[in-house]
């Protein structure tokens, strides 16, 4: 085939066997994005239990949501809320726009209240208060409240993919299987967020695929929450713009991998370059049947080991660095060539970039229950024919519904695990046991180095921005110090919306936003200081100990020396 | 003309003529930042979907029949062969019906923001003042209806809008201000005018200026948008119909 326009995309793969559900990822992405107030409620990455509802609740229910595209009877896409004239004529409220309580209200602790409650009887407790609105609430959902609930009949029989399964499913304790499933932004190759936007103000960046919101260009229209399926955008209420996981471009820019990938416990997180052909992306996303996405996505992606596609790479100004990296991606590798790594929900066509190695724990274990050899490659395989219901389940998420690619996905899993079982006793290496499973000896044993040793540079191959000195790897650019901007914190300020200042005049969110650091400097300070949500007038000064990181001496920390009473 | 006369009608629309094009400009170079809607549509749904709708076409049909009102001549319309009658009622009937949907929608917006806890929270005073004279002015604007339809009831002696308020209108643009003939209107009209033109004067530097933005140009641009990394935007690189299509 003609290869057309060639891009490049930096692209993510989890191996999901291996997450521990420990929501580092989400702590870390919050703490380094999220942090301020207008998205407490956004989780940039989030981790959710499956089966289970997931973060917004139910949001794979497009019926619902409206999220994504449909191929139309003539074979064309359209954005599954409806095209241009519809998303103008219903500008003023948007039809289908989940609100806040389909995420959670955000809320905090009155810890003031610990302190200043009266002499009693009772031990007074920390009530919870809305960041909404500072009333108190009861807290009943959140981002991840069915954690580890799956199977829960109540719960999980909510969840979309298991009504799509069908009733086959039943939770009853014995045959329950769980686990985790970390999501982050798609940066997918043909983004309905970024369709959806009316102002133009979203857009997926030609060197690396990274979709991002331009804060200064978004206008409020709020059309691109509801536009991705995932619900990966996220409306900030106080600032009234859209945002969303950036895939840290600021450090996948210096060749750093992300937050969090680079803080995952379970080191389950890949990120490499993929090579794809631009023009192939529109048809690719319009075949007729769902099932034939994976496929069809596939086949978007270009061999960078292939002289011809190097050549239109060199022709469509890639760098050389790229279409080195791009050699040697570990992305490229689990997604292309070993075919193990599937893409989330491919029937919404937007051909998402995150792919997810399928876990095998849930066959594992119940191998392992019947009290049958769990590394049995022939154990395995059985179990995989067997267990229709986790298969058909991880096809409804990772193929439309085809348990084809998720049986060879997991029939190598199991043949990694034979094999190197082998090879670890001190026995010979069995050839038949990768051949079972469709691959060669030398393919698992590099399939084990991927999946198993999992090193650091194995798992993170990612090139500079073009432009940007193989010098400044890993050094992230500061503008001088960021808190030296005009009227900033180091130029003498406090920065403009944080009150001591004057405020700004169009209210709080208006004038130029701060950058990320200050308003966390700032966020930090706040909250160190004051132990209200709506910063009572009577607790200034005081330090709420919950909120100090244990770096330097908090105004307030202790109470004033005698000559300064 | 006294000179009251002459700083409202003769010196005070040049005022918010400058505020009004002056401050959208400065605001636009200032705070793209603060340029969006602030939706709070995350906050509260239910009553948005009713009262937002209902105030802005309602609005959109108000803005349309104050440029026709205000731009054609009654000699226009009447060598067109439409009669004064005619033309009033349909003037006064569209009008009453839109600016009774656009006074029943800010209603229920304004009710909304007040009782619903989140959106109240999310409240500025620039708002609260931008919904004060947002509302007199969608008030004051219905009260001239009311006074005109009730003229042409009772064949009372009102003088007609079309021969002092627009008259002196378009003679702003000339940059002649008729003072006489918008002193000669009646007094609705005169408070109408005045709110009117605070509101104009305010309109740049409250959230009002998301109707500057009404992003029409959706409809012409290819769905995915592509950029480079320093700002340029990449070539369109992808074929893409037309949004009529
Ligand atoms: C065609 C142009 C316009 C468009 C597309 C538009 C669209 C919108 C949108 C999307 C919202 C946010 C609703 C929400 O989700 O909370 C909004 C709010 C609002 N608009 Fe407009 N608007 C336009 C023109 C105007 C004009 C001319 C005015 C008044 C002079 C106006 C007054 C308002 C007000 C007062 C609100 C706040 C509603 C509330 O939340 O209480 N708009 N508009
Ligand atoms: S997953 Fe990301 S790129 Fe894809 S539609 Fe959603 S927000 Fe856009
Ligand atoms: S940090 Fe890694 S192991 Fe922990 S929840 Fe996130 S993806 Fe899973």
């Amino acid at each position: 085939m003609a290869i057309g326009r060639v891009m490049a995309q930096v692209a993510m793969v989890m191996n999901l066997d291996k997450c521990i559900g420990c929501h580092t990822c989400s702590v870390t992405c919050k703490q380094a994005w999220t942090n301020r107030s207008g998205v407490e409620y956004a989780w940039f990455n989030n981790v959710e239990t499956r089966p289970g509802q997931g973060y917004p609740r139910r949001y794979e229910d497009q019926e619902r949501w409206k999220g994504g595209w449909v191929r139309t009877r003539s074979g064309r896409l359209k954005l599954r809320a409806g095209g241009r004239l519809k998303k103008l004529a219903t500008l003023f409220a948007n039809p289908v726009m989940p609100s806040v309580h389909d995420y959670y209200e955000p809320w905090t602790y009155d810890y003031g209240h610990l302190i200043t409650a009266p002499l009693g009887d009772d031990i007074p407790v920390a009530r919870p208060r809305s960041l909404l609105t500072g009333e108190p609430m009861q807290v009943s959902w959140s981002a991840n409240w069915d954690d580890d609930l799956a199977g829960g009949p109540e719960l999980a029989s909510q969840d979309p993919v298991v009504q799509r399964v069908g009733d086959k499913v039943r939770f009853e304790f014995e045959q329950t299987f769980m686990f985790y499933l970390p999501r982050i932004c798609e940066h997918c190759l043909n983004p309905s967020c970024v369709a959806s936007c009316p102002s133009g103000a979203m857009y997926k960046r030609v060197e690396d695929g990274i979709v991002l919101v331009d804060q200064d260009k978004c206008r409020g229209w709020r059309m691109c929450v509801t536009g991705c399926p995932y619900k990966k955008v996220y409306f900030n209420h106080k600032t009234g713009k859209a945002e969303k996981c950036t895939l840290c471009y600021p450090r996948i820019e210096v060749g750093m991998p992300t937050i969090c990938s680079e803080t995952c416990v379970g080191r389950l997180r890949y990120l490499g370059v993929v090579l794809y052909d631009v023009e192939r992306v529109g048809p690719a996303a319009a075949v007729e049947d769902e099932k034939d996405l994976y496929g069809s996505q596939l086949g978007v992606f270009l061999d960078p080991d292939d002289p011809e596609v190097q050549e239109a790479a060199r022709r469509d100004g890639i760098p050389e660095a790229w279409l080195e990296s791009a050699r040697r991606s570990p992305v490229y590798a689990l997604i292309a060539r070993h075919r193990i790594a599937l893409p989330l929900h491919p029937e919404y066509r937007t051909l998402p970039m995150v792919w997810y190695i399928p876990p095998l724990s849930p066959v594992v274990d119940a191998v392992g229950a019947a009290g049958h050899d769990g590394e049995d490659v022939h154990n395995l395989f059985g179990a995989i024919d067997a267990l229709r219901i986790p298969v058909e389940y991880l096809a409804e998420l990772f193929t439309a519904g085809d348990p084809g690619p998720v049986e060879h996905s997991l029939r190598t899993l199991a043949a990694v695990r034979s094999y190197m079982r082998r090879i670890n006793l001190g026995q010979e290496r069995d050839e038949s046991i990768a051949r079972e499973a469709g691959t060669t000896g030398a393919r698992v044993e590099e399939l084990y180095r991927l999946l198993a040793l999992a090193k650091y540079d194995d798992r993170y191959v990612i090139p500079t921005a073009y432009g940007v000195d193989d010098a400044d790897r890993g050094v992230i650019e500061e503008i001088g110090c960021s808190l030296d901007f005009e009227s900033g914190p180091g130029m003498g300020g406090m920065g403009p919306a944080h009150g001591r200042a004057p405020a700004p005049p169009f209210g709080e969110a208006s004038g130029r936003p701060d950058p990320a650091s200050v308003e966390t400097f700032h966020a930090l300070r706040t909250r160190q200081s004051s132990d209200a949500p709506a910063d009572r007038a009577d607790l200034k000064g005081r330090v709420n100990l919950l909120n100090w990181d244990g770096n330097g001496r908090p105004e307030g920390l202790f109470p004033p020396r005698g000559e300064e009473r | 003309m006294s000179t009251v006369e002459l700083m409202l009608w003769g010196v005070l629309p040049y005022v918010v003529l400058v505020l009004f094009v002056g401050g959208a400009l400065w605001r636009y170079r200032y705070d793209q930042f603060g340029w969006t809607t602030r939706s709070s549509q995350l906050q509260e749904s239910r009553l948005l979907r009713i009262g937002s709708p209902l105030f802005h076409f309602g609005l959109l049909v108000v803005i349309v029949g104050h440029a026709v009102g205000l731009v054609v001549p009654r000699e226009w319309t009447r060598a067109a062969g439409v009669s004064d009658a005619a033309y009033h009622a349909v003037a006064l009937g569209l009008g009453a019906v839109a600016g009774l949907c656009t006074l029943a929608g800010v209603a229920l917006l304004v009710w909304r923001r007040r009782t619903t806890g989140p959106v109240f929270s999310a409240t500025t005073a620039n708002d609260k003042v931008m919904y004060l004279v947002l509302v007199l002015a969608i008030v004051a604007g219905l009260a001239t209806t009311l006074v005109s339809t009730a003229a042409e009831f009772t064949g009372a002696h009102e003088p007609d809008y079309r021969t002092t308020v627009s008259v002196w209108w378009r003679s702003i643009w000339v940059l002649s201000p008729d003072v006489p003939a918008m002193a000669a209107s009646g007094a609705a009209f005169k408070v109408h005018a005045l709110v009117g033109m605070a509101l104009f004067a305010l309109f740049p530097f409250t959230r009002l200026v998301h109707a500057f933005s009404a992003p029409w140009f959706y409809l012409f641009r290819p769905y995915v948008v592509y950029r480079s990394r320093d700002g340029r935007t990449g070539p369109a690189v992808r074929a893409t119909r037309r949004g009529w299509s």
